[in-house]
C-alpha cells in the first residue's frame, strides 16, 4: 500500500511536471539549440558561427515576433559522433525546439536520421553537401547558405565566357565539398566550350602543396583551387614561392574573409566566385560589416554570415508564425518559406527542396581601405541549385562526385 | 627528366622537414623509451611561439631560437614532473603524453584563436630559384641546407662529444651507465630539452611552408611515427634516412600513383614492420 502510493505521487509529480513543460515551451522563450564547434581543426569557423548568431540575436534585442529567443551552445568538436549526442542533449535534455547548426556536412548527415525521426525543425548555416537539399531530402532541413557546386555553375561560364580562358587545370580538397564544386564548375566551364585538362585532389591534411603546384600542366590558362579551411592560405602562399604565374581562380572558401585577413600580396588578383562577399555594396551589407567589425573586428565571411542568416530565417519563420511554434508542420513550413527582399546576401527566397535562391557574386581580391577584399565584379541574380536546370531534369545525373567528369 | 628533378627536389625538402621533425622524437625514444605523443604539439606549439615572437618584432632566426627555447622549457619541466614520476610505466607514459598533446592543443586555440596562420619567412629566402625551365622555392632549398647540417651537428654530438658517449652508453644499457657514475637523471632532462627543442625550432622554420593551424600537431605526429619505425628508433641515421626514404616516397608517390595518395606514405611502414620489425637501423622494437 505504502509502496503503491509513492508509486502514485511519484507517475502525478512526473505528470505535473511534464505538463508544465509543455506549457512553458508554449509560451516561454524559444529554445534554440546551437550546434557549434569549439575545440579542434574547425575551431576557427565555429568561433566565426558564434559571432554571427550573437549579433543577429542581439539586433533583435533576444526577442523575435515577441517572443523571447532563448540559444543554448554545444561544441561538437568537429566530430560527427559527439555532434549526435549534443543534438540529443539539446533536443532532449534541454527542450530544443529548433536547432543551428552544424558546422560540417559530415556532422549535418550524422544527425541526419535523428531530425527526421524526433521531427526537430533544423537550419544549417554552413553545411553545404548538395543532397542534402536535392536527393536525399529530410522534409525538417532548411539550408542558409548556398551548396557545394551553387555559385560555380555560375562561374564555370564567367571563366569561359568573360575571361575566355579554354584550359583549366583544377585542384581541390579530395572531400566531397571539393568534389561537388570540382564538378559544378566543370559542367558550366566545358559546356561553355572550356576544357579541364588536369584535376589534382589533395587530402584535407596535405602537409604540403609543392608536389601538387610542380604537377601543374604549364600549358592552362588558368588554375582553378578549390580549397576549405585554412588551406587556401597554405596553397597560395606555395603557389607564388614557386615562382608560379598563371592566374589563380579560387572557390569562396579559398579566399574567404575569415582566412583572407591573414593573407598577404599572394592572394591578390584571386577571382572567385561566392554567395557572399563582406565587400558587397549595399546599405544592408556594409551595415552588417561596419557591425561585425565593430564587434569583433574582422570582416565577416563564409562561417559568419551563414550563422547570421540561419538566425533571420528564424525570425523570418517566426513572424510568418506569429511566434507560435507549437504546430511543428506548420512552423517547419513556415522555415521553408523564409522570403527576405533584404539582407547581406540580397534577396533570398528558398525554393521547395529547402535550399536558398540567392545572387551569386564573381569576386576579385584587391587591397582596398588598407585590406584585401573580395571586391565584386559581377552579379548574377537569383540562382538556383539547379542553375539554368529544371529540378528533374538536374536530379536525374548522379551527384557530383569525384569522378564526375574525368579531365581531358 | 624535369619532373623527377623537381619532385626530387620536393621530396628532398619534404624529408628535411621530417627529419627536423623526427630527429627530436626519435633522440628522446632512444634514451629513454619514451613515446613522446605530445611532440606533434611540440612542434606546432613552437611555430605559434616564433609567429608571436614575429609579430612582436623579432626577426626570423630569433624566433627560431625563441621557439626552440621555450618548447626545451616546457619539455623539461614535463620530463622532471610528470614523466619521471610515472618512470617504469611506459603505458601510463604514453598515455600522459598524449593527454598533454591534448591539452597543448586546446591551449593553443584558446591562445591563438584557432584561425590558420600564416607564418612570414624572412625576406632575403623569399621567391623562387631558376635555372633554365625550373623553378624551385629559395626557402626550401634553404630547409634542405638546415637539415644536413643538423644532422651532421647530431652526428658529431652523438659519436664525437662527451655528452654522446653518456647518450649511447645510456641507450645501450642504462642500469651499467648510472653503475658507472653517469648522472643519469641530468642526462635525461638534457636529451628531452634537446628532442623538445628540436621540435619547437623545426615549428617555427617548417611554418613559412606548412603555416600554422589547430591539427598541425595530429598532421605531423604520424609523420614522425612513420619515420621512425622505418628507420629504427634510437638511430640518428635511422631517423636521416628514413626521413628521406618518405619525403622521396610522399613527392614521387603522390605524382605518379595519386589515388594512393593517402596509404603511400604508410606502406612503407607496414612492410618493414613486417619484414624487419626493428626498422632499416634500429636495434629495438618500438
Amino acid at each position: 500500500m505504502m509502496r503503491s502510493s509513492v508509486l502514485v505521487s511519484a507517475a502525478v509529480a512526473t505528470l505535473l511536471v511534464s505538463a508544465s513543460l509543455v506549457e512553458a515551451a508554449d509560451n516561454g522563450p524559444l529554445k534554440v539549440g546551437f550546434l557549434t564547434v569549439r575545440s579542434g581543426a574547425l575551431a576557427a569557423g565555429g568561433r566565426q558561427m558564434e559571432e554571427g548568431l550573437k549579433l543577429c540575436i542581439d539586433e533583435h534585442h533576444g526577442e523575435m515576433a515577441g517572443r523571447k529567443i532563448e540559444v543554448i551552445t554545444a561544441d561538437t568538436a568537429g566530430q560527427p559522433a559527439v555532434t549526435k549526442t549534443k543534438a540529443q542533449e539539446l533536443v532532449e535534455r534541454d527542450g530544443a525546439q529548433v536547432l543551428i547548426g552544424p558546422l560540417a556536412a559530415f556532422e549535418a548527415l550524422a544527425i541526419d536520421d535523428y531530425i527526421r525521426q524526433t521531427k526537430t525543425p533544423i537550419i544549417s548555416p554552413s553545411a553545404a553537401a548538395e543532397d542534402l537539399t536535392q536527393r536525399k531530402l529530410n522534409p525538417w532541413f532548411v539550408r542558409a547558405v548556398g551548396t557545394s557546386a551553387q555559385p560555380y555553375h555560375p562561374f564555370g561560364e564567367y571563366a569561359a565566357k568573360e575571361l575566355h580562358y579554354k584550359k583549366i587545370a583544377i585542384i581541390a580538397d579530395d572531400f566531397a565539398f571539393g568534389h561537388e564544386i570540382a564538378a559544378g564548375f566543370q559542367r558550366m566551364f566545358e559546356q561553355n566550350g572550356g576544357k579541364i585538362v588536369q584535376k589534382l585532389w589533395s587530402p584535407l591534411n596535405t602537409a604540403e602543396y609543392g608536389t601538387y603546384i610542380t604537377q601543374i600542366d604549364p600549358s592552362v590558362d588558368a588554375v582553378f583551387a578549390a580549397f576549405a579551411g585554412g588551406n587556401g592560405i597554405k596553397f597560395l602562399s606555395e603557389y607564388k614561392n614557386y615562382g608560379m604565374q598563371k592566374p589563380v581562380l579560387g572557390s569562396m572558401t579559398t579566399v574567404d574573409e575569415g582566412i583572407l585577413k591573414r593573407m598577404g600580396d599572394e592572394a591578390l588578383g584571386v577571382i572567385s566566385a561566392g554567395w557572399y562577399s563582406a565587400a558587397t555594396d549595399t546599405p544592408t551589407n556594409k551595415k552588417f560589416v561596419a557591425a561585425m567589425r565593430k564587434a569583433y573586428g574582422a570582416d565577416p565571411g563564409y562561417y559568419s554570415v551563414g550563422a547570421y542568416m540561419a538566425c533571420q530565417f528564424l525570425n523570418n519563420a517566426l513572424e510568418q508564425v506569429k511566434s507560435d511554434t507549437s504546430n511543428k508542420e506548420a512552423f517547419m513550413k513556415a522555415l521553408r518559406n523564409v522570403n527576405i527582399t533584404d539582407s547581406p546576401y540580397g534577396p533570398v527566397k528558398i525554393d521547395k527542396y529547402g535550399q536558398p535562391i540567392l545572387d551569386i557574386t564573381i569576386r576579385n581580391v584587391e587591397k582596398k581601405d588598407g585590406r584585401l577584399q573580395n571586391v565584386v565584379i559581377k552579379t548574377y541574380p537569383s540562382v538556383s541549385q539547379f542553375w539554368t536546370y529544371g529540378a528533374e531534369e538536374f536530379l536525374k545525373s548522379p551527384v557530383y562526385s569525384r569522378d564526375w567528369t574525368p579531365a581531358k | 627528366m624535369n619532373f623527377w628533378i623537381i619532385q626530387g627536389l620536393n621530396g628532398l625538402a619534404f624529408g628535411s622537414l621530417l627529419f627536423i621533425l623526427a630527429s627530436g622524437f626519435s633522440l628522446i625514444f632512444g634514451l629513454m623509451r619514451i613515446v613522446n605523443l605530445s611532440h606533434g604539439a611540440y612542434f606546432m606549439l613552437g611555430a605559434y611561439v616564433g609567429l608571436s615572437a614575429i609579430e612582436a618584432g623579432a626577426n626570423f632566426w630569433v624566433a627560431i631560437l625563441l621557439g626552440g627555447i621555450a618548447i626545451c622549457v616546457l619539455g623539461t619541466l614535463i620530463e622532471r614532473f610528470v614523466l619521471r614520476r610515472l618512470n617504469g610505466q611506459p603505458l601510463a607514459q604514453v598515455l600522459v603524453t598524449l593527454g598533454i598533446a591534448f591539452i597543448i592543443a586546446d591551449a593553443c586555440v584558446w591562445i591563438w584563436t584557432g584561425d590558420p596562420r600564416p607564418v612570414p619567412m624572412p625576406a632575403e629566402l623569399t621567391g623562387a630559384f631558376r635555372v633554365a625551365q625550373l623553378a624551385f622555392p629559395i626557402y626550401r632549398l634553404f630547409v634542405i641546407g638546415v637539415a644536413f647540417a643538423l644532422a651532421a651537428a647530431l652526428w658529431f654530438l652523438l659519436e664525437r662529444s662527451r655528452l654522446g658517449a653518456m647518450i649511447r652508453a645510456g641507450v645501450d644499457d642504462l642500469a651499467m651507465a648510472r653503475a658507472m657514475g653517469i648522472r643519469t637523471s641530468l642526462l635525461f632532462s638534457a636529451v628531452f630539452c634537446l628532442g623538445s627543442a628540436l621540435a619547437g625550432a623545426g615549428g617555427v622554420l617548417a611554418g613559412p611552408i606548412l603555416s600554422v593551424y589547430p591539427g598541425l600537431d595530429t598532421d605531423m605526429l604520424p609523420l614522425a611515427l612513420v619515420v621512425v619505425i622505418l628507420g629504427g628508433v634510437g638511430s640518428l641515421l635511422g631517423a636521416f634516412v628514413g626521413s628521406l626514404i618518405i619525403g622521396f616516397i610522399y613527392s614521387y608517390g603522390q605524382a605518379l600513383f595519386p589515388d594512393l595518395a593517402y596509404v603511400i606514405l604508410f606502406l612503407p611502414m607496414v612492410l618493414v614492420l613486417t619484414l624487419r620489425p626493428t626498422g632499416l637501423f634500429g636495434r629495438q622494437a618500438i
